[in-house]
C-alpha cells in the first residue's frame, strides 16, 4: 500500500498501552492519559484496534460518532471542536452495540493496516493505541505497521492490576516487547485500592504493590499506582464527561504525575 | 513441542471483504480479485471437512457435559469463575467418584495454572496421549502453562498456530472418563472460538457459561458473545454477574465499584431472552484464593461468595438435565 510519508512523519510519538490480562483498565487508563496530555495542551490521537471488544467510543462518550471518509482517508472522531483530541475505533463502524465482530487473524490484520494507513490525524504530538488483552494477531499486526511507515518514536506503557495473575501476564508481555523489540517506557499498576466511600477505610481488592515489585524484578520503571474510584467508573456508565469528573477525581493528581514521567 | 503442519498454507493478507473461507462464495466473490489465497478457495480445499473432527469426536466421547467459558470483555473474572465452579462441581461429585476435567485454551494468557495452584507442574505423555494435571481427586486441568519453560515465556502465535494447539488439546489430552468438561476460553470472539465451537460443536456441546461484570463497559462486549454464540449455534447455560458490589470489611457498607448504569447483567439478560444464573459479590479473599491455588468455596463455606457460587451450581445442573 502506498503511504504518504508526509502525512505519518506529524505523528511526533506512539504509545502502545499494552497489558497481558484483559480488564485490567487499558482503555480507562488510555482515555485518562489522552486528557492528560490534552489538558497539557497537546493535540492527541487514540487509536482502538480492539477489534472484538472496542471500549474507547462509551469511555470518551462518542458512542454515537461516525467516521468520514475524505479524499486522503478515514476522519477520526473528535471530542472537541478544537479538533485537538481525535478517536478511531471499529465501534464506529458497527451498526449496533450488540453486533459482533467475528473474525480471525487475518481479517483484523487488514483493518489493523488499515486504521494505522489510512487515517488522516493531520498534526499530533501524541498517538496512544489501545491494544486488546494478549500477545498475537493485533499487536503483530501493529509493531508490523509502525516498521513499515517507519514512525521513528515509540514506545510501550504496560498496564496491570495488583495480583498476581495479572502480574504474571504482564511479565509475558514484557518479553513479548523485547522480543519485538518495543522500549518500555514503564508499567502503571490499576485499581490499586479502594476507598469506601463511607468510612474513608482503604482496601486493596487485589492484594497490594504487585505492579511496584514487578516493575523492580524486571528492571522497568514504575510509572505509578492509579487506585480504583468508583465515580470514574459511573460517569462512563452514565455517558457524563470524562474530563469534567476526572479534574474532581483522586486519580486525577495520579494521572498528572504518571504523565510527566513519561513524557520526562 | 511439536506443532503440526497446517492443512493448507493460506496466506495471511486477505482482502477486506473476504467472504471467508466457508462461505459458498470463496474464491468468486469480486472481493476475492487478486487474493493470494483465491485459487484455494476456489477449488474447496480449504472448505474440506477437517478430519479431525471426527477423531476428537470419538476421543470426547467418555465426556459427558462440555462446557464453555466465554466473556467478551477481559479480566470479569472468567477464570476464576471457572476455577471456582470447577472445584465446586469437584467437590459435588466427590463422594460418586466422577471426574472433572478443566482445559484452559487462553493461549496468550493461561491464568488457570495458578488459580488452581499447580504452577510449574509438567505434562506426561503416555501411549494414550498427554496427562492433564490433577488438582484434587478427581479434578484435573490442562493448559498451555504446563508448556512453557517460565513464567516470562510469551506465546506470541497467530491464529493458525493456536488453532493448531487447541486441536491438539481437544485430541491428545487423556482425560478418560468425565463428568462436566469445562473450557476456559480468552477474551473476544476471534480465533480461539471459532475454533473450539468448529471442534466441539459435533461431538456434543453442553452450552455455554458468559461471565461479565455488572458495568455497561462490559455488557457491551457480552451483548456481542451473546450474538457470536446464536450465530455460530452454541446454546447459552447463562450468566454469571461477577464482581457485584463490595461490602467494606470495616464498615459493612456495600458500594458498587462497577455501578449497573444499564440495569446490569440481569436486565440484559431479560432483553437478549438468555438465562441469568446469579450475582457475585467481590470479595478480595477470592482474588487471594486465586492467588495462593485454593478452593474459596471450601476455605470459606459461609462467605456470600460461596451461597452464589451454590445457588449458580445448581443452576447450572438444572440446565444440564432438561438439555438432556
Amino acid at each position: 500500500m502506498e503511504v504518504d510519508d508526509q502525512q505519518i512523519s506529524k505523528i511526533k510519538k506512539v504509545f502502545l498501552i499494552l497489558s497481558g490480562k484483559g480488564g485490567v483498565g487499558k482503555s480507562s487508563v488510555t482515555t485518562q492519559l489522552a486528557f492528560a496530555l490534552y489538558e497539557k495542551g497537546y493535540k492527541v490521537g487514540v487509536l482502538d484496534v480492539d477489534l472484538c471488544g472496542p471500549s474507547i467510543p462509551k469511555m470518551f462518550n462518542l458512542e454515537n460518532g461516525v467516521i468520514n471518509q475524505s479524499e486522503s482517508g478515514w476522519i477520526p472522531v473528535y471530542y472537541d471542536n478544537e479538533k485537538r483530541l481525535g478517536v478511531i475505533s471499529i465501534g464506529f463502524l458497527l451498526n449496533s452495540k450488540s453486533d459482533a465482530v467475528i473474525w480471525r487473524g487475518p481479517k483484523k490484520n487488514s483493518m489493523i493496516k488499515k486504521f494505522m494507513t489510512d487515517v488522516v490525524w493531520g498534526d499530533l504530538d501524541y498517538l496512544l493505541i489501545d491494544t486488546p488483552p494478549g500477545t498475537s494477531d493485533e499487536h503483530l499486526a501493529v509493531m508490523e505497521n509502525i516498521r513499515s511507515i517507519n514512525y521513528s518514536d515509540y514506545s510501550a506503557v504496560l498496564v496491570t492490576t495488583p495480583q498476581n495473575l495479572s502480574v504474571n501476564d504482564v511479565r509475558r508481555e514484557i518479553t513479548f516487547c523485547h522480543k519485538v523489540g518495543i522500549p518500555i517506557t514503564g508499567i502503571i499498576e490499576n485499581m490499586s485500592g479502594f476507598t469506601c466511600p463511607n468510612c474513608k477505610d482503604c482496601t486493596y481488592l487485589f492484594t497490594r504493590q504487585g505492579g511496584k515489585i514487578l516493575a523492580e524484578k524486571s528492571n522497568c520503571t514504575f510509572l505509578g499506582a492509579i487506585p480504583i474510584d468508583p465515580n470514574l467508573t459511573r460517569c462512563i456508565e452514565n455517558g457524563l464527561d470524562f474530563l469534567t469528573t476526572l479534574k474532581d477525581s483522586p486519580c486525577y493528581s495520579n494521572i498528572k504525575e504518571i504523565t510527566d514521567k513519561i513524557l520526562a | 513441542m511439536s506443532q503440526e503442519p497446517e492443512r493448507q498454507e493460506m496466506s495471511q493478507e486477505v482482502p477486506e471483504h473476504c467472504p471467508g473461507v466457508s462461505s459458498e462464495k470463496a474464491g468468486k466473490s469480486s472481493a476475492c480479485q487478486g487474493c493470494p489465497n483465491q485459487n484455494i478457495c476456489a477449488s474447496g480445499q480449504a472448505n474440506q471437512p477437517d478430519p479431525d473432527i471426527e477423531l476428537i469426536k470419538d476421543h470426547l466421547k467418555t465426556v459427558k457435559n462440555k462446557i464453555l467459558i466465554l466473556s467478551g470483555k477481559g479480566g470479569v473474572g472468567k477464570s476464576t469463575v471457572c476455577g471456582q465452579i470447577s472445584y465446586a462441581l469437584a467437590a459435588h461429585y466427590e463422594s460418586e467418584n466422577k471426574q472433572i476435567g478443566v482445559l484452559d485454551i487462553d493461549i496468550c494468557g493461561p491464568s488457570l495454572p495458578q488459580v488452581f495452584g499447580v504452577q510449574g507442574e509438567q505434562i506426561h505423555q503416555s501411549g494414550s496421549g498427554w496427562s492433564p494435571i490433577f488438582v484434587d481427586e478427581n479434578l484435573s486441568l490442562m493448559s498451555i502453562g504446563f508448556l512453557l519453560p517460565s513464567l516470562e515465556d510469551a506465546v506470541i502465535w497467530r491464529g493458525p498456530k493456536k488453532n493448531g494447539l487447541i486441536k491438539q488439546f481437544l485430541r491428545d489430552v487423556d482425560w478418560e472418563e468425565l463428568e462436566y468438561l469445562l473450557v476456559d476460553t480468552p477474551p473476544g470472539t476471534s480465533d480461539e472460538h471459532l475454533s473450539i465451537v468448529q471442534y466441539l460443536k459435533p461431538a456434543g456441546l453442553t452450552g455455554a457459561i458468559i461471565v461479565t461484570t455488572p458495568q455497561e463497559v462490559s455488557l457491551l462486549d457480552v451483548r456481542k458473545e451473546i450474538t457470536f454464540c446464536k450465530k455460530v449455534g452454541v446454546p447459552i447455560i447463562g450468566v454469571v454477574e461477577n464482581m457485584s458490589g463490595f461490602a467494606c470489611p470495616k464498615c459493612k457498607v456495600e458500594s458498587q465499584i462497577f455501578p449497573p448504569s444499564t440495569g446490569g447483567a440481569e436486565k440484559m439478560c431479560e432483553e437478549m431472552d438468555v438465562n441469568f444464573l446469579g450475582r457475585i459479590p467481590i470479595d478480595p479473599q477470592i482474588g487471594q484464593c486465586c492467588d495462593e491455588g485454593k478452593s474459596f468455596i471450601k476455605e470459606f463455606p459461609n462467605s456470600p461468595a460461596t451461597q452464589a457460587y451454590n445457588g449458580i451450581i445448581s443452576r447450572i445442573h438444572k440446565f444440564v438435565a432438561t438439555s438432556q
